[in-house]
């Protein structure tokens, strides 16, 4: 009897949601965006930014630092250099926008080199775009390096060197950003589904043709939860497949993979629905769930590590991580798409999602009453 | 034994008492109808009946269960028909019937036998794969009747079955509580604000006013209660001179209250007599008299006899009606 009311309420919600594609365009079309757009406008290398080369010594040696230039621009590509004669106006074209650096080979360059002097090469950059910035001075550095670099190798080698060894397949950005993705259509349909539908339905009087039924409270909850799930398990398993063919991940549809991932989905979307339904329990009002939106979106997200390492957070933001169920789907979905490691080491995420799961429906359960 | 026992039952919210100390009874196969203006407490009473909220003090026995301490047993013999509409617009008609069955625990082939035979009685038969957004009011409200049948419910609570809807649709759904008391004997509670429909359904009402039932009786009792057997209504081109007080100086005249500009209700137990006096009267300050209709008594003059006020005076789209008794 207690499935038989509680599947009522899933199937009304189903049979909406199946009538109705809004919801899950709405939940895959964020993540899907973010994946083609940020996973291709973050991660890549620095290419073609036009760097001023002022020269101010015109010996040999800086011809030479002339050439490493443009064998940068013709294999690396990282930047074009292009000769400006005098410097303010090398400075002025760099505030303008117009270059991205400006580098300064001072007077008596070749001199001090060739007499051991130590000459100092001085690269402008523009620090308000610090990838930019970053990007050109790490090439310039190598190009730095280049020329200090003996013609002649020394007869003894180093007596420490460094071999680094990936232990996966290359990793680009749009495959970092997947899992990220995955749990965020996730929270999207849980927003949306179990936080605005939900106040709306509510709003309209809906729940009140439940209320007057024999339905218990338990049956309820089952039944608004079990629905919200269902609908997150489908995004999630959405984008978990079309992202990866977006992304390029490979591997994903092998059983024991497809098996994981559907533990991890199922998982994730109970923890996410019910902390929607622990946070609307207590709500009436329709605007609510759409301002706490983004908000929502902001804190869960980014401190969860799907865009950057929480290893390159402050401490805060990292306290902020730990207590984040985001942060253990997204590992957990990078464990199984990019590591293909199995449960074992997505253990301590699955422990997190479940503990999440039953923190957030017990709150709920004592917070929802079952009354108009 | 009664369908419904109400003691002294009563809710507050805050500090506002929407229903204070209401005690009746209702008989088994009776429509029974609550009367008053909006937020006399009407909806606050049926939704304590039907469970949807606790009652702050007294009791309420519904088809034989205590609506506080056996809220379930009365939820499974009780059919709720709410004010709002909470059938759901982005589902079909039967899905709407089907979804509500299966809230009762109806297995699934019962489920769609009475789905059928539930649009077919409320006439939606050919609408059954239609959105219920797409249905007329009344339609929409007789689907609701429909949806709050499919499990046999002893009682039937209808709380302001017509409001918002035509008058051909309000006429049909009074036909369809007819027709289930009839065919089905059914109890049925129902509250509303509008005296022509609780004076032809309801066998017997009660007028609640301001959290309190003011009187309760069968609308023909409840008729012979007030003074003057018949009313006149009278309208004045230009108005009489001082109004009101002129009119309550005939000698036939029980009481007048003044309907709008120019235009009174005045009451009297000599119907005839009253209607010479107030044609003299135009005669006598040279107004013209623009139209007389003598009426008798309706649950409007009863309304106004028992609380003081209209039943519009809390609406503040209606202007301001009262009626004054003659010294």
């Amino acid at each position: 009897m207690m499935m038989t009311r509680a599947f009522a309420i899933v199937e009304r919600d189903l049979r909406k949601f199946r009538r109705s594609p809004f919801l899950l365009v709405a939940a895959l079309i964020l993540p899907l965006a973010q994946l083609v757009i940020l996973g291709n406008a973050f991660g890549g290398n620095i290419r073609n930014v036009t760097i001023g080369v002022v020269n101010l010594d015109h010996g040999p040696e800086s011809v030479d630092v002339h050439e490493r230039l443009l064998a940068v621009a013709a294999n690396a590509k990282t930047f074009l250099p292009q000769e400006y004669g005098d410097r303010t106006e090398a400075i002025q074209a760099l505030r303008n926008g117009k270059l991205g650096a400006v580098l300064i080979i001072p007077t008596n360059y070749s001199r001090d080199l060739l007499m051991g002097h130590h000459p100092r090469l001085a690269l402008v950059t523009d620090n308000t775009d610090r990838a930019t910035a970053g990007g050109i001075g790490a090439t310039m550095a190598d190009l730095v390096n280049s020329i200090n670099r003996p013609e002649v190798a020394a007869r003894q080698p180093a007596q420490v060197g460094l071999d680094t060894v990936e232990i996966y397949p290359y990793t680009s950005y749009i495959q970092y950003l997947l899992p990220g993705l995955i749990t965020l259509a996730i929270f999207i349909t849980a927003m949306i589904g179990g936080g605005i539908l939900y106040i709306d339905d509510k709003q309209r009087g809906l729940h009140e043709g439940y209320l007057m039924t024999p339905i218990t409270k338990w049956e309820l909850i089952v039944g608004f939860n079990l629905a919200g799930a269902i609908k997150g398990v489908l995004a999630g398993l959405v984008i978990v497949i079309v992202g990866s063919m977006i992304a390029g991940v490979r591997g994903w549809w092998m059983p024991q993979v497809l098996g994981e991932l559907l533990l991890v989905t199922v998982l994730t979307s109970i923890a996410l629905i019910g902390m929607m339904f622990f946070i609307m329990a207590r709500i009436d009002d329709p605007l609510v769930p759409r301002a706490i939106f983004g908000v929502l979106n902001t804190l869960l997200f980014f401190p969860s590590g799907a865009v950057y390492p929480i290893a390159g957070f402050p401490s805060w933001l990292r306290h902020m991580a730990v207590a984040d169920p985001f942060t253990y789907a997204v590992h957990a979905y990078r464990a199984l798409l990019l590591q293909q490691v199995g449960l074992g080491a997505i253990l301590p995420d699955l422990g997190a999602l479940v503990l999440t799961c039953v923190l957030m429906l017990g709150g709920a359960t004592l917070l929802f009453r079952r009354a108009l | 034994m009664h369908a419904i026992e109400v003691n002294q039952l009563s809710k507050t919210f805050g500090n506002l008492k929407a229903v204070d100390g209401v005690s009746f009874t209702v008989d088994k196969g009776e429509i029974f109808g609550m009367l008053g203006p909006n937020g006399a407490g009407k909806s606050t009473i049926i939704r304590m009946l039907t469970t949807l909220i606790t009652p702050t003090a007294g009791s309420a026995v519904v088809a034989g269960s205590d609506v506080v301490h056996d809220a379930d047993a009365v939820r499974l013999k009780i059919g709720v028909i709410p004010q709002n509409m909470t059938s759901d617009p982005d589902l079909t008609c039967e899905e709407n019937i089907s979804i509500h069955a299966r809230l009762y625990g109806i297995p699934r082939r019962q489920r769609r036998q009475i789905t059928g035979e539930l649009l077919a009685s409320v006439g939606l038969a050919d609408r059954a794969k239609a959105f219920a957004r797409t249905l007329s009011g009344g339609m929409r409200r007789r689907l609701e009747i429909a949806r709050g049948l499919v499990h046999a419910p002893q009682i039937l609570f209808l709380d302001e079955p017509t409001t918002g809807l035509d008058p051909a649709s309000r006429m049909s759904v009074w036909e369809m509580i007819a027709h289930l008391r009839d065919t089905r004997g059914m109890t049925l509670f129902l509250t509303t604000h509008y005296m022509d429909e609780a004076d032809r359904l309801c066998d017997r009402i009660a007028i609640v006013d301001h959290g309190k039932i003011v009187v309760l009786d069968t609308p023909t009792a409840l008729k012979a209660a007030v003074p003057g057997a018949a009313v006149l209504e009278v309208a004045f081109a230009p108005d009489l001179a001082k109004g009101v007080s002129d009119l309550e100086a005939l000698a036939a005249v029980n009481r007048v209250t003044q309907q709008g500009p120019a235009l009174y209700r005045v009451a009297s137990d000599r119907g005839p007599a009253a209607a010479e006096e107030v044609m003299d009267l135009s005669r006598r300050q040279g107004v013209e008299l623009r139209s007389l209709s003598v009426q008798s008594t309706s649950l409007d003059d009863v309304f106004l006899h028992f609380t003081g006020h209209g039943l519009s005076d809390h609406d503040t789209t209606v202007p301001s009606v009262g009626w004054s008794k003659k010294k």
